[in-house]
């Protein structure tokens, strides 16, 4: 996996390359799935909105999905289990107005993780999804500590039943991936979103920011959407709407 | 003016039971460290109190407080080849021992608590160096190359002239190194525990304060004649050093406790954070801080025993204010939603449990004993100690305290 991905970003370079080179070049519709050769490419911003107002109290759906797509089982001990997404409960105090969103990896444009991680294991690729590489992850942990989100969860003990495209091994770290496996398959949608679709809620829409047609893109530009902690200027891949 | 006396510097004798008994107790919690350390690994870190809310635990607190304190040991050395006071010149050889020393068992503790300790290579040959953690592998390497080469210069008749140069140098890069250290939280924007700026300062005033403790009772034990002139001096560096800690603490919290967006973890900590807030008080303001001072300025006879414990109490009170500040630090939950109430699976919203478990502690522990260890097999093979560290030896200058019948009599004669 991590050859692949060292070719992804090798390719990127030399795609950044060409593009600077050839402006006002066509490129080939983004939308298309891309074979394992061809770099992801800044051209995509890979995000999703959340829309709180549709998420319903006490559904898990997208929680459940995310870890049987990714092999994410625990072991009944909550303070050391993976949790790659979790639903969080926000109130008010003052109104007592209370829901209920969806919390995973913000897939942050200037990722603090990344910034902190001596190796380099943490990083982001030009599409804007933020991953671990656990070949080089040595499980200092640092990233834990940057991440403002609370959005990684580190392996504590032996892992079984590992997806083929999702590696997972004990003493590393690990998030969401925004289904890098799906995006690169050119598949249109996250596990979550998926989920959350077949549930009839919709309150996840996954899809690229930079193309103004994509539905994303609409709903943010028709409605607008709020990046959690926006005070710290990450400029985060994934947008809320509907937290009041 | 006469010059410093040459010091003479000697092995201590190892033939002794004592020594061999220091080392038989040194040897056995190294040897424990890296049994939990190896359970850790084999296991997973699901063995230990740490957790996906605690992520640093036990072993960062005593890696952090050797390191910290490996940087101060040098302090010292610092003052004789820096500062030029020569009264500290025949301890420069150890201080820089001692420094060595501590960062090696801080090191250790840190590496081995890693999830991947194996991928240590990794981690020399991978750099993102936009980390302060990748930039500290530099300043934590290159600290024991700089101050090798200053012992070096000491050491080496022909090279002493290039000791003073040597020591700025490595003057230079501990407070560099300290910075560095202290930053690692302080850069810490998402935390509201760190993110303070006033964290590298901190850390360097703590690590003078660490240091000078753990190096007092290193030279107190090596059983080399000690002059009460010189043992006065190291005790009031000690207490303005401790006076200093507690200054930049004030100013921590006060600081915090102007801004409201802070109330919260301030709260926390001064005031019901449970086992934290007894940590801070009881712990690092009263045991590391306030007794220390009682001890070393306000007693009548301020006697050797009763600087050890002086110096005893700053280290208990540093590893609480450590673990106030990592584990303290961590339990507050993260504020993803300011102004709200959270809850959820993953404790969001609460302040998370942590127990320090067996195999951190002996894994800390073990790291304490393998700095030790470095220094007593280290005074065994090299000439670090003075033969004699008595007042006149050290300085030809001194004149004994006269005691109250002699001033009686008039005996005040000048130096």
């Amino acid at each position: 996996m991590s050859v692949s991905r060292r070719r992804f970003l090798a390719a990127g370079a030399t795609a950044a390359g060409a593009a600077a080179l050839a402006p006002g070049l066509r490129l080939v519709d983004l939308a298309t799935a891309r074979s394992p050769e061809e770099a992801a490419s800044s051209l995509n911003r890979w995000g999703l909105l959340i829309d709180a107002d549709k998420c319903a109290d006490g559904c898990r759906a997208c929680v459940d999905a995310c870890h049987t797509e990714n092999g994410v089982s625990g072991h009944d001990r909550p303070e050391t289990d993976p949790q790659w997404i979790r639903t969080v409960s926000v109130s008010d105090p003052q109104t007592g107005h209370s829901q209920q969103l969806p919390v995973m990896c913000q897939h942050c444009e200037e990722p603090p993780c990344v910034d902190v991680c001596p190796t380099g294991a943490s990083f982001r690729r030009d599409d804007g999804i933020v991953l671990v590489d656990k070949h080089i992850c040595i499980g200092c942990r640092y990233c834990m500590m940057a991440c403002p989100y609370k959005a990684r969860s580190f392996i504590h003990e032996q892992v079984t039943d590992q997806k083929p495209d999702m590696p997972r091994g004990k003493g590393t770290v690990e998030s969401c991936t925004l289904c890098v496996h799906r995006v690169d398959r050119g598949d249109t949608q996250t596990a979550c979103a998926e989920a959350c679709a077949k549930e009839g809620h919709r309150a996840i829409l996954f899809g690229d920011l930079n193309d103004a047609d994509s539905e994303i893109s609409r709903e943010l530009k028709a409605h607008g959407g709020i990046q959690l902690r926006a005070d710290l200027h990450l400029n985060t891949g994934v947008r809320y709407r509907g937290l009041s | 003016m006469a010059a410093t006396p040459a010091q003479r510097y000697t092995l201590i004798d190892g033939r002794g039971p004592a020594y061999i008994g220091l080392l038989a107790v040194l040897g056995a919690l190294v040897l424990i460290g890296l049994a939990c350390a190896y359970t850790m690994e084999h296991n997973g870190h699901v063995i230990t109190g740490m957790s996906n809310q605690v992520v640093w635990g036990t072993p960062h607190v005593f890696a952090v407080f050797l390191i910290v304190a490996a940087s101060g040991a040098l302090n010292v050395a610092s003052i004789a080849s820096v500062f030029g006071r020569r009264h500290y010149k025949p301890l420069t050889r150890l201080s820089g021992l001692l420094a060595i020393a501590l960062l090696v068992g801080g090191l250790s503790v840190l590496v081995l608590d890693l999830g991947r300790p194996d991928r240590l290579i990794v981690a020399m040959t991978y750099y993102n160096f936009k980390s302060i953690f990748a930039w500290n592998i530099f300043l934590y390497v290159g600290f024991m190359v700089v101050v090798a080469v200053y012992l070096w210069m000491m050491f080496e008749r022909r090279m002493n002239r290039f000791s003073k140069p040597a020591g700025l140098v490595a003057f230079l890069w501990r407070l560099i190194l300290t910075t560095g250290t202290g930053s690692i939280f302080g850069f810490l924007v998402a935390r509201q525990a760190y993110d303070a700026a006033i964290m590298a300062p901190m850390f360097i005033i703590m690590s003078f304060a660490f240091g000078l403790a753990i190096f007092l009772l290193v030279l107190m034990s090596t059983g080399r004649p000690l002059g009460k002139q010189l043992l006065g001096r190291l005790a009031n560096l000690l207490g303005v050093f401790v006076a200093s800690v507690l200054y930049f603490s004030l100013v921590f919290h006060l600081t915090n406790l102007y801004a409201t967006q802070h109330h919260g973890v301030e709260r926390f900590i001064l005031l019901d954070g449970g086992i934290y807030t007894v940590a801070f008080w009881v712990g690092h303001i009263i045991v590391g801080g306030l007794f220390p001072l009682l001890l070393l300025y306000v007693t009548p006879r301020r006697s050797p025993a009763l600087i050890a414990l002086a110096a005893i109490l700053v280290i208990l009170g540093g590893l609480a204010q450590v673990y106030v500040i990592i584990i303290g630090g961590q339990v507050y939950p993260l504020d993803l939603f300011p102004g709200r109430e959270v809850s959820s699976s993953f404790f969001d919203g609460v302040v998370a449990n942590y127990t320090p478990s067996l195999p951190e502690l002996g894994l800390g522990v073990g790291g304490f004993a393998l700095a030790l260890a470095v220094v007593a097999v280290a005074v065994r093979v090299l000439p670090f100690l003075p033969e004699d560290l008595s007042d006149h030896a050290v300085d030809p200058n001194h004149v004994p305290e006269p005691a109250p019948r002699a001033v009686e009599a008039g005996d005040t004669s000048a130096a």
